[in-house]
C-alpha cells in the first residue's frame, strides 16, 4: 500500500456538505484529514496528487446494513459470525457484540471498498431472538478496530421472524417487554437475560440505537409505541409499509432504511411493497437510509440508491443518505468534504448512484487505494488471452 | 425449428392407432392491435445493429419494416424522438409462478426435491399465473421469459418458454411452438439436498454417476421406440412374396409399442436434440465435466446457467457453441460462487461465436435486466473489451432468444419477427432507463403512468383497503 502523508486531490467536481457540487475544486489532505477544500490550492505540497480531472469525489459511500468481514461465504456457516442460533444457554443475548468476530481480512472488505465504499454498519443478523445481538458502524478501511459510532442494538418484531419465538409477533413484544422490565430488577422468573445482557439493554437506552427489523405498517407503528415509552433511539429496517405511516415516522423522528428495491408482495407482511416509497418518506420528512440485504453483493446498494433516484427521490438526498446520513444516524464521524474531516474519499466515472459508473479512485484515512481485490486478481489472470504455461503462472 | 417431443410422440403413437392429443398445448392469442409507425428512435435491434433516427414500422403482431417504407393508411404514428426501442427483453431463467409472490410454503412449487432425477415433472404443471411478478416483468420490459424448476435435482424437470401476458392460465402465456427446456443441476445443491438425507448423491462424482445412469437408461428408451417405428414403417413383406408375410418377431414389435415413461420421454428429448438442456452450474472444471458427458451420450448442452467461473473457459464454451446465462455481479453466497468476477459477461461474450446472457433467477432481477446488462457492459468496457450498448443488447434479446430455440421469432427486430418491443424514455443502460411502453405481438400491454396499461392480479385486487395512496 502506498504511504503518504499528505495527497492533494485537483480539479475535481466535490460534492459539498452543502449537497451540491462544486467544480474546479481541489482538496488537501494531511495525516488522514482533509486540510484544505477550495480552488488553486496546487501551490500547497503534498506527497502524490491525483488528477481528478472534472470527475465527481464524494465521501466514501455506506455499504449498507451488512457482515461484510463477518461472512467470508454466506453457505459456508464456518466462515460466517453474524447470527447466534441454539445456543445453549438459552436467554437472549443484547450483549453478543458481532464487532468481536470482526475479520478486516476477510475478502470481501476489499471487493466492497473498491467500489467506493468507506462504512457499513455491522449488524448481528436474525438468528433465533427476538434481540439479535448488537454491531456498529466500522470503516472498511482494514484495520482490526475500526469501529465507530453508536452501539446498535438490533430487534425483529416481523411476521416471517416470528416462528422463533412461538409463531405469533405479538409474543416478540411479550418477550421484548419483558426484557425491558427484566433489566431494572435484580432478579426474575422469567430470565430472559443475562446481568450482562441487563447492562447492554441499560446502556444501549442511554446512549445506543435499536434497528428494529419491520416492514407491516402496523408492525411499525407498534415499535414507535414502544420506542416512545421506552425513549430509545429507534431505526427501522425493511420498513417496506413505511410509506403509510410515514407521518407518524416523521413526527417521531425516526429513520427508515430500506432496500428500495422492493417492490413485491414477497409476504403478508410487505402487500404494500412499491418503488416510490422512498420518495413518499423523503416528502413526508422522513430520513431514508439503503441497505441492499447483501453482503458478498453490498456494493449493490449504489444500484438500489439509483432506483429510489429513478422512482422520484431527489438526486441530492440519495446522495446524502449513501454518504453523510447515515454516520449521523448511527453516531459515526462526519462523512463531508470539508477542513478538519476524514479523508475516506472517492473519485468517480460518472455519476455514482447510476450502473453505468464505477469507482476510479477510493482514498481510505488519506491514503489511495491500490483498487485490487481477489476479483480483480482473477481478471488479470483470466484476461490475457495467452495463458503461458498456464493460468497458476500468472500472479497478478 | 425442431418439432416438440409430444408432437412426435403423438405422431409415433397414431400410427399405432394409439391417438394422443398434444400435452397441455398453447392457447396463446396475440392480443388485438393496430399498426403503429415509431419515428425518429435510436433502435438497437438486438442483433448487433444500431440505428439513429430510425422508423419501425409494426403491423398484424410483426415487425414489417425498420428504416425504410410505407405505412398503411391507419397506421398510429408515436414520435419516438429521444427515444430507444429495444426488442422485448427475454429472461432465460426465471422462477415466476413456480416460487411466486407472497412466498409463502404453500406456494414453494419450484423444486420436486424427493429424488435427485424427476425430469417427469413439468415446472408448468405448478406455475400459478397470478404471480404479481408477471406484471412487474412486464412493467420491466420483458415479453418472454423460461420458467425452469428449481437446482436441487441433478434432473429438475421441463422448462417451459412463455409469452408475458397476463392469463388465467399457464396455457395462455405459452409460447407457441416453442421448444422445451430441460432443467438440470451440478455442484452443491443436488449434493447438499440428498446427501443430507444419506443418500446418493452426497458428492460430485456421485452427481455425475448418476446423471450418467439416468442417460443410459434414456438412450434404451430411444433405442426401443426407435426399433418399434422402423418395425412399423417396414414394408410389409407380405405384400411383395409369397413367405407370409411379417416374422413373428417384427408382427410382435408392431403389436406391443413400448411403454410410455414421463421421465424418459423428457430425457429422450433432450437426446434426439428435440429439448434444449439447460445446466445449472457453477464451476469451470464442472462444466468441462458435462461437455465431456454430453459428447459420451451425444447429447448438446444449450445453456450453462449461473457459471460465475464460466470466464475461465470461455473459449470452450464458444467452440461447444453453448450459452452461458449469467449474473452481472452476484457471487461469495457459496463457495462454488466464490470465484465470482464482475467481467464474467463480458469475458463469455468475447470469443467468437460466444454466446452470453444476462438472466435473473430472482423475482428481482427479472425487473433489471438493462440495469444488470449494464452493469456488466461497464465492467467489460473497463477492461478494455470495448462493448457498445448495440453487442450488450443481445445478453438479454437475441442471445436470450437463441437459448431458447425462439430466435426465429424473438430477439430482433427483423421483418417478421414478432412485435415484441420495448419503447425506453432514453438509453436502457441506466438506472434511469424506463419502459415508456411494452408490446407483445404488436399489442401496447404496458404504459408508464396509464393505469388502464398496468395490469393486476387477482392476488393484489382489493388488499390494503382503506389506506390511502
Amino acid at each position: 500500500m502506498v504511504q503518504a502523508d499528505s495527497l492533494l486531490i485537483t480539479n475535481g467536481l466535490v460534492w459539498t456538505p452543502d449537497q451540491e457540487t462544486v467544480a474546479n475544486t481541489d482538496i488537501h489532505i494531511v495525516d488522514g484529514l482533509i486540510t484544505r477544500v477550495g480552488p488553486d490550492l496546487d501551490g500547497l505540497s503534498s506527497d502524490i496528487t491525483i488528477d481528478a480531472a472534472g470527475r465527481l469525489v464524494t465521501p466514501a459511500f455506506f455499504a449498507g446494513i451488512t457482515a461484510v468481514g463477518l461472512s467470508e461465504i454466506g453457505m459456508v456457516y464456518e466462515s460466517v459470525d453474524s447470527r447466534l442460533n441454539a445456543l445453549y444457554t438459552g436467554l437472549m443475548h443484547p450483549e453478543f457484540d458481532v464487532r468481536d468476530a470482526y475479520n478486516p481480512h476477510s475478502s470481501v472488505v476489499p471487493v466492497t471498498r473498491i467500489e467506493g465504499f468507506g462504512y457499513t454498519l455491522l449488524a448481528a443478523a436474525p438468528g433465533d431472538r427476538t434481540l439479535s445481538g448488537q454491531g456498529s458502524l466500522v470503516r472498511l478501511d482494514g484495520g482490526f478496530s475500526s469501529f465507530e459510532g453508536s452501539t446498535v442494538i438490533f430487534v425483529n418484531v416481523d411476521g416471517p421472524s416470528s416462528d422463533m419465538v412461538g409463531g405469533s409477533r405479538a409474543a416478540h413484544w411479550m418477550l421484548l417487554e419483558a426484557a425491558f422490565a427484566e433489566q431494572n430488577t435484580a432478579d426474575s422468573d422469567l430470565k430472559l437475560i443475562s446481568p450482562l445482557g441487563k447492562a447492554a439493554l441499560r446502556d444501549a437506552q442511554r446512549t445506543g440505537i435499536f434497528v428494529f427489523r419491520a416492514n407491516r405498517a402496523s408492525d411499525i407503528i407498534r415499535v414507535l409505541q414502544f420506542a416512545k415509552e421506552r425513549r430509545l433511539n429507534a431505526v427501522i429496517s425493511g420498513g417496506q409499509e413505511a410509506w403509510m405511516v410515514r407521518d407518524a415516522l416523521a413526527d417521531a423522528r425516526i429513520p427508515v432504511v430500506i432496500n428500495a428495491l422492493d417492490n413485491l408482495p414477497g409476504s403478508f407482511d410487505a402487500l404494500g411493497a412499491r418503488l416510490d416509497n422512498a420518495a413518499l418518506l423523503h416528502s413526508a420528512g422522513v430520513k431514508v437510509l439503503f441497505t441492499s440485504g447483501e453482503t458478498q453483493n453490498a456494493r449493490k446498494v449504489r444500484q438500489v440508491a439509483g432506483n429510489a433516484v429513478a422512482h422520484g427521490l431527489p438526486h441530492s438526498v440519495a446522495m446524502a443518505a449513501m454518504t453523510s446520513e447515515p454516520a449521523a444516524v448511527f453516531g459515526g464521524q462526519q462523512r463531508e468534504i470539508a477542513t478538519g474531516r476524514l479523508a475516506d474519499l472517492v473519485v468517480w466515472s460518472g455519476d455514482p448512484l447510476d450502473v453505468n459508473a464505477a469507482a476510479d479512485v477510493v482514498i481510505a484515512g488519506g491514503i489511495p487505494d491500490p483498487m485490487t481485490s481477489r476479483q480483480t486478481q482473477l481478471l488479470q489472470r483470466y484476461l490475457p488471452e495467452d495463458a503461458g504455461l498456464g493460468r497458476a503462472y500468472i500472479r497478478p | 425449428m425442431p418439432v416438440a417431443l409430444p408432437l412426435l410422440i403423438a405422431l409415433s403413437l397414431f400410427m399405432s392407432n394409439l391417438v394422443l392429443a398434444e400435452a397441455f398445448p398453447s392457447t396463446y392469442q396475440a392480443r388485438p392491435s393496430t399498426p403503429v409507425l415509431f419515428t425518429n428512435a435510436t433502435i438497437l435491434t438486438g442483433d448487433g445493429e444500431r440505428l439513429e433516427q430510425a422508423d419501425l414500422y409494426v403491423s398484424d403482431g410483426q415487425v414489417k419494416w425498420i428504416g425504410e417504407g410505407t405505412p398503411a393508411k391507419d397506421a398510429i404514428t408515436i414520435d419516438a424522438s429521444g427515444r430507444w426501442i429495444t426488442p422485448g427483453l427475454i429472461d432465460v431463467h426465471s422462477h415466476l409462478g413456480v416460487y411466486p409472490s407472497p412466498g409463502v410454503a404453500a406456494h414453494s412449487d419450484g423444486n420436486e426435491a424427493t429424488a435427485p432425477v424427476t425430469a417427469e415433472v413439468w415446472a408448468e404443471h405448478s406455475i400459478w399465473p397470478q404471480d404479481p411478478g408477471f406484471s412487474r416483468a412486464l412493467a420491466s420490459g420483458v415479453t418472454s421469459m423460461q420458467v425452469l424448476p428449481g437446482s436441487a435435482n441433478l434432473f429438475g424437470g421441463r422448462g417451459v418458454t412463455l409469452k408475458n401476458v397476463p392469463s388465467r392460465s399457464y396455457q395462455g402465456m405459452k409460447f407457441p411452438g416453442a421448444p422445451y427446456g430441460l432443467k438440470m443441476a451440478c455442484g452443491e445443491n443436488p449434493k447438499r439436498v440428498y446427501g443430507g438425507r444419506k443418500q446418493a448423491p452426497s458428492t460430485r462424482m456421485g452427481n455425475v454417476a448418476a446423471y450418467r445412469n439416468a442417460w443410459i437408461r434414456a438412450q434404451r428408451y430411444v433405442e426401443d421406440w426407435d426399433r418399434y417405428e422402423e418395425a412399423l414403417q417396414a414394408p410389409d413383406a407380405g405384400a411383395e412374396s409369397d413367405n407370409g408375410g411379417d416374422s413373428v418377431a417384427s408382427a410382435m414389435l408392431k403389436s406391443s409399442p413400448p411403454k410410455r415413461d414421463l421421465e424418459l420421454e423428457t430425457l429422450a428429448g433432450a437426446l434426439r436434440g428435440d429439448i434444449i438442456v439447460h445446466m445449472h452450474c457453477y464451476r469451470a472444471d464442472e462444466m468441462l465435466t458435462i461437455l465431456d458427458m454430453a459428447d459420451e451420450f451425444g447429447y448438446r448442452v444449450g445453456t450453462f446457467h449461473h457459471g460465475v467461473e464460466a470466464y475461465k473457459i470461455a473459449n470452450e464454451l464458444a467452440e461447444h457453441r453453448v450459452c452461458g446465462a449469467l449474473w452481472a455481479d452476484w457471487w461469495g453466497f457459496k463457495i462454488e460462487a466464490y470465484d465470482g468476477i464482475q467481467e464474467n459477461i463480458a469475458l463469455v461474450d468475447r470469443p467468437e461465436g460466444g454466446c452470453a446472457i444476462v438472466h435473473s433467477d430472482s423475482d428481482e432481477g427479472i425487473q433489471r435486466l438493462n440495469q444488470e446488462a449494464a452493469k456488466a457492459m461497464l465492467r467489460g468496457n473497463r477492461a478494455g473489451l470495448n462493448i457498445p450498448p448495440e453487442r450488450a443488447i443481445r445478453w438479454i434479446t437475441s442471445n436470450a432468444a437463441k437459448s431458447l430455440g425462439v430466435d426465429d421469432r424473438v430477439g430482433s427486430l427483423r421483418p417478421g419477427m414478432m412485435a415484441d418491443i420495448v419503447v425506453w424514455n432514453q438509453d436502457p443502460f441506466s438506472v434511469y432507463a424506463k419502459p415508456m411502453q411494452v408490446y407483445v405481438d404488436g399489442a401496447l400491454l404496458h404504459e408508464a403512468g396509464n393505469p388502464a396499461l398496468n395490469p393486476q392480479s387477482d392476488f393484489e385486487l382489493g388488499q390494503l383497503m382503506g389506506v390511502a395512496p
